[in-house]
């Protein structure tokens, strides 16, 4: 009877949803362990094995690659999340200035934006910066990770200024001006209030930040000169030639980590709020 | 002090800003924003950090996509193409501007055909999606706080891992030689393997499979909030749980709907990578076209032609998903 | 109560011509576009007061109150504290502070650090900082809670938190924005005589912003009766509601019975008016200042009538027959809703003071006589 009534047709959908999002990642996984070097033949005396995760560790250009995209996302979302709080604190807090109509369009376009427009239309300003710093400077600059890093920030500033936005959004003002109040300067409001009550927003901004600018493919592949070359670029060109047991292997790594601090992260934020929540009704018991 | 605060008052103005501004007043006291307004002079440095970046890294390149639009192809030049400016003989400045890469997108079968399957992958994807969703976040929203949680946390864990990997992860199973095909054999459902790779078919499940949470998420968002005694009074009132939902639920998770369809249709529209890792090389999608045109043909104009119709093409949806986002922004603040 | 306190002391220095008022707000406006918000106001409120701005939503006791903090400059008018001229210092510098209606705490910092936020900015040595957080904690009676995080605390406690974090700066003037507005009946009646004893015990001028009629009424020294932004009524709480000066006063504060008429008599110790609302005469035994013929209005308390079953010996002046069409047992008193002959329904409060019997008790549909002394009826022209 109990099994019934959770057997209504949302239930069944979700678990099979759950089921289509999680079989291709748990495949990819199992596969990873697989001897045989034709991924889809499960070689079953020789397997489960480590033997793609020993290759994948002598790898230079993979490991370099992924060095590589580490340095660019930390820096690019370091710098997305300066520039998207900025815009944040700019389009909630302001109020009403010339060209903010023009500013929360910018802010946001690159959201829903495809790709492949932000690629090409970053490289051509990059090409033409380049002529133009070569005729007025004589200054030559290539193409690289400093482009790569420039284009990444533009793009995923954008979802820091939304999520930096709508967490001011849902806080009260008066509280920038009881501190204003209290003798603060309007600098001083931001580092001593504003700042440490959007820090949450700011660190899953960071962190949001950090994954799209690991993750892209596309912009990277336009606005990058020769010389660089991050991973998903690196494994775009591995797997536009098929299936390759040592890609499964990195995949595994990479979600597997991800995984992990996702999901220590969320245990610890629903833990800290289970105790606010049990200490607010306390207080609100003991009068 | 006073003269700073002239100055600054009729730098920004009111302008066309002025009567929303009033309108705005008129239903509580203006805070501390408007303190910030009207004293506070480190502000235009703090609105110009942001707003300069975005001038020359977002809008600039758009002008001067726009700008190489117009150009002459010239295959050997580098870059390659021709300024649309230049001095002529006389000292005149010269403005070229040719239509033939805008003439030949609208005249080529090649790109007639790619835009409609693009449309029609995106639309196609965002309804299978949407149909695939709607249950899930309905599922989600009417399930206990606690589980309601985890359940979350399990749409959203794949947002985090590589979305190149995970489209790529589909590549093994849809082969023909893949898991899928293996098991089907296997079970004896099928004889001969099914070809899935480099269909229609498989883009449409790596759209939907990779921009699932994006539909889930808003529409989660939306039913959650609904107010169960409204079904009640349905049932109250005699309508069978079918029809309270079609005739309740359905009609008050539209803007839920409208969001996640936009956030999958836009990006779906100019998609690369999965038709490329999992479609077919004879029916390609616009941006497939627009990335071969520009790395392959080294054809400029024509590739910023395409960029530039797709913008226009997405414009509409795309203020459509704006003004849906700012009116979310200000449901938060009430 | 508050009365009482006024009373004995003779703390009433605005009818002292020769006192100086500490904060004089001189014809200030505010506009927001062509929105008048606060219009063309001039108030005097001398040191010690519990001043209150008391209106409904939108009248501009917001604006008034967030224009003395320093949040919005006037558009006209000028605002001194103290003999000083405050046009010029912004917020962070003015001697003025707030207590916000959300009381704004917070929320990253424990109950002591956000008391000791302000004196942190004025750079006070530490040892200083922490006696007088200390001092304040003991006055608002939070010793115990000095490092609980303000999610940790109760409705009460967070406003005295918000009041102890504003009076430690040791202000010239206190501005306190709706300050019992989120807490429930029976702490609220409890926090107000609070509030009184500590402003009593630190001197502190206080400005009180309020929608709340019986806030302003047990708080205040005086009331600002605010509407459209203007100031419609200064006066002591008696006098706001002894003597209203206006319709939209007497309405606003209380509830009242007004009875259009016209001015048939009018001597300088009596007046008569003939009421066609009531369908009678009303005599007030006191002049007022408007032309015989007149259109004036007559307004009566609901508790300064007379209910009463048997006719009046005269019927002429001040009574009024009517039927008796809802009764409403609030436990300490009952109200009466009376239409009377004339159609308008008469609103009557008794206190219940003995217990009645069925048959003593005035019921449904009976025929009743409504009578008050000449004294009760205000009259007022606008």
């Amino acid at each position: 009877m109990k099994i019934r009534r959770f057997l209504t047709f949302p239930n069944v959908a979700l678990a099979l949803g759950l089921a289509f999002l999680y079989a291709p990642i748990i495949v990819m996984i199992v596969y990873s362990f697989n001897n045989s070097r034709l991924v889809t033949v499960w070689d079953a005396a020789n397997s489960p094995t480590l033997r793609w995760y020993v290759a994948l560790f002598q790898d230079r250009p993979v490991l370099q690659a992924a060095w590589l995209s580490i340095r660019v996302a930390a820096m690019s979302a370091t710098g997305a999340v300066i520039l998207g709080t900025l815009a944040g604190l700019v389009l909630a807090r302001f109020g009403p200035f010339r060209g903010r109509a023009l500013l929360r369009g910018l802010a946001t376009a690159p959201l829903v934006m495809p790709e492949v427009i932000t690629g090409l239309s970053m490289l051509l300003l990059f090409v033409s910066l380049e002529q133009l710093l070569r005729v007025l400077l004589g200054w030559q600059f290539d193409r690289g990770m400093l482009t790569i890093m420039l284009a990444h920030i533009t793009f995923t500033m954008a979802y820091v200024t939304v999520v930096v936005q709508s967490r001011l959004a849902s806080f009260d003002d008066s509280l920038e001006e009881a501190a204003l109040d209290l003798g603060a300067r309007p600098a001083r409001v931001f580092f001593q209030i504003t700042l440490p009550l959007i820090m949450p927003a700011i660190m899953s901004g960071w962190l949001l930040a950090f994954t799209l600018s690991w993750d892209d493919v596309v912009v990277s592949q336009f606005v990058a000169g020769p010389g660089a070359n991050t991973l998903p670029m690196l494994i775009y060109s591995k797997v536009r030639l098929g299936v390759n047991p040592s890609v499964n292997a990195l995949a595994t790594l990479m979600v597997l980590i991800v995984a992990t601090g996702v999901i220590v992260a969320a245990v610890m934020m629903k833990r800290a709020e289970r105790r606010r929540e049990r200490e607010m009704r306390m207080a609100d018991a003991g009068g | 002090m006073a003269a700073n605060g002239a100055s600054l008052r009729s730098l920004l103005g009111t302008g066309r800003a002025g009567p929303l501004w009033e309108l705005f007043f008129r239903f509580g006291p203006p805070r501390w924003s408007n303190y910030i307004r009207s004293h506070w002079a480190g502000q235009r440095l703090v609105i110009s950090v942001p707003y300069l970046w975005l001038l020359l890294f977002f809008l600039a390149p758009f002008l001067i996509v726009l700008k190489i639009s117009f150009a002459e192809f010239a295959p050997l030049g580098r870059p390659p193409f021709e300024s649309i400016l230049r001095w002529s003989e006389e000292g005149a400045l010269q403005i070229k501007l040719l239509f033939t890469s805008y003439s030949y997108l609208l005249h080529e079968p090649l790109y007639v055909s790619a835009w409609l399957y693009s449309l029609k992958v995106a639309a196609v994807s965002t309804v299978l999606c949407l149909i695939v969703a709607y249950p899930m976040a309905y599922a989600i929203a009417r399930a206990s706080p606690a589980s309601r949680y985890v359940l979350l946390m399990l749409i959203i864990l794949p947002f985090w891992t590589s979305f190149l990997l995970r489209v790529y992860a589909w590549i093994g199973l849809l082969k023909t030689d893949g898991v899928i095909n293996n098991v089907l054999m296997g079970l004896g459902i099928i004889d001969a393997p099914l070809a899935m790779m480099n269909t229609s078919f498989a883009v449409y499940v790596g759209i939907v499979y990779s921009y699932l949470p994006f539909m889930i998420l808003p529409l989660y968002a939306n039913l959650e909030k609904h107010d169960l005694t409204l079904l009640e009074a349905a049932q109250d009132l005699g309508s069978g749980p079918v029809r309270s939902f079609f005739s309740i639920t359905l009609p008050l998770s539209l803007p839920g709907i409208v969001a996640g369809s936009l956030l999958v249709f836009i990006p779906a529209v100019g998609e690369y990578v999965i038709p490329t890792l999992l479609g077919s090389t004879d029916q390609l999608m616009i941006a497939t076209l627009l990335s071969d045109e520009f790395f392959r043909n080294r054809d400029w104009p024509r590739a910023s032609a395409v960029a530039i119709a797709m913008l226009l093409l997405l414009v509409v949806p795309i203020m459509i998903f704006q003004h849906f986002q700012n009116r979310e922004l200000k449901g938060n603040k009430r | 109560m508050v009365e009482r306190r006024y009373d004995k002391n003779k703390f009433e220095p605005w009818r002292d011509p020769a006192a100086k008022p500490y904060v004089s707000i001189d014809r200030v406006t505010k506009k927001f576009g062509d929105f008048v918000a606060v219009n063309n106001v001039s108030l005097k409120i001398y040191q010690g007061e519990i001043f209150c701005l008391l209106g409904g939503s939108g009248c501009g006791k917001s604006t008034l109150l967030r224009m003395l903090a320093g949040f919005e400059a006037p558009s006209g008018g000028s605002i001194c504290l103290d003999g000083q001229d405050l046009a010029d210092t912004p917020p962070y510098e003015r001697p003025i502070n707030m207590m916000f209606q959300s009381y704004a705490l917070f929320p990253h910092m424990s109950v002591e650090k956000n008391i000791a936020f302000g004196l942190k900015q004025e750079k006070l040595p530490r040892g200083e900082i922490a006696s007088r957080v200390e001092e304040i904690l003991g006055i608002v009676r939070l010793t115990e809670f000095a490092r609980r995080m303000p999610h940790q605390l109760s409705g009460g406690q967070r406003q005295r938190v918000a009041l102890a974090r504003a009076l430690v700066k040791r202000p010239k003037l206190l501005l306190l924005d709706e300050p019992l507005g989120a807490l429930d009946r029976k702490l609220r009646e409890h926090t107000q005589f609070e509030l009184i004893n500590i402003q009593e015990q630190l001197g502190v001028t206080f400005i009180v912003v309020t929608h709340d009629q019986e806030e302003a009424m047990t708080l205040a020294s005086r009331i600002g009766v605010m509407n459209r932004g203007e100031i419609v009524q200064i006066g002591t709480p008696t006098e706001i509601y002894e003597f209203p000066t206006s319709k939209f006063v007497a309405d606003f504060i209380g509830s009242v019975n007004m009875f259009e008429g016209r001015l048939v008599e009018d001597l300088p110790d009596r007046v008569r008016i003939q009421s066609d609302e009531l369908g009678g005469v009303i005599h007030v035994d006191h002049g007022i200042s408007a032309a015989p013929g007149a259109v004036v209005w007559a307004a009566i308390r609901p508790e300064k009538i007379d209910i009463r079953r048997t006719p009046p010996g005269s019927m002429a002046e001040n009574c009024v027959r009517g039927v008796v069409k809802e009764i409403a047992y609030m436990g300490d008193m009952s109200v009466y809703l009376v239409k009377i002959d004339s159609g308008k329904t008469v609103r009557v409060t008794l206190p219940n003071i003995e217990r009645l019997s069925d048959d003593e008790r005035i019921v449904w549909d009976e025929t009743v006589y409504l009578t008050w002394h000449p004294g009760s009826p205000v009259v007022v022209t606008q």
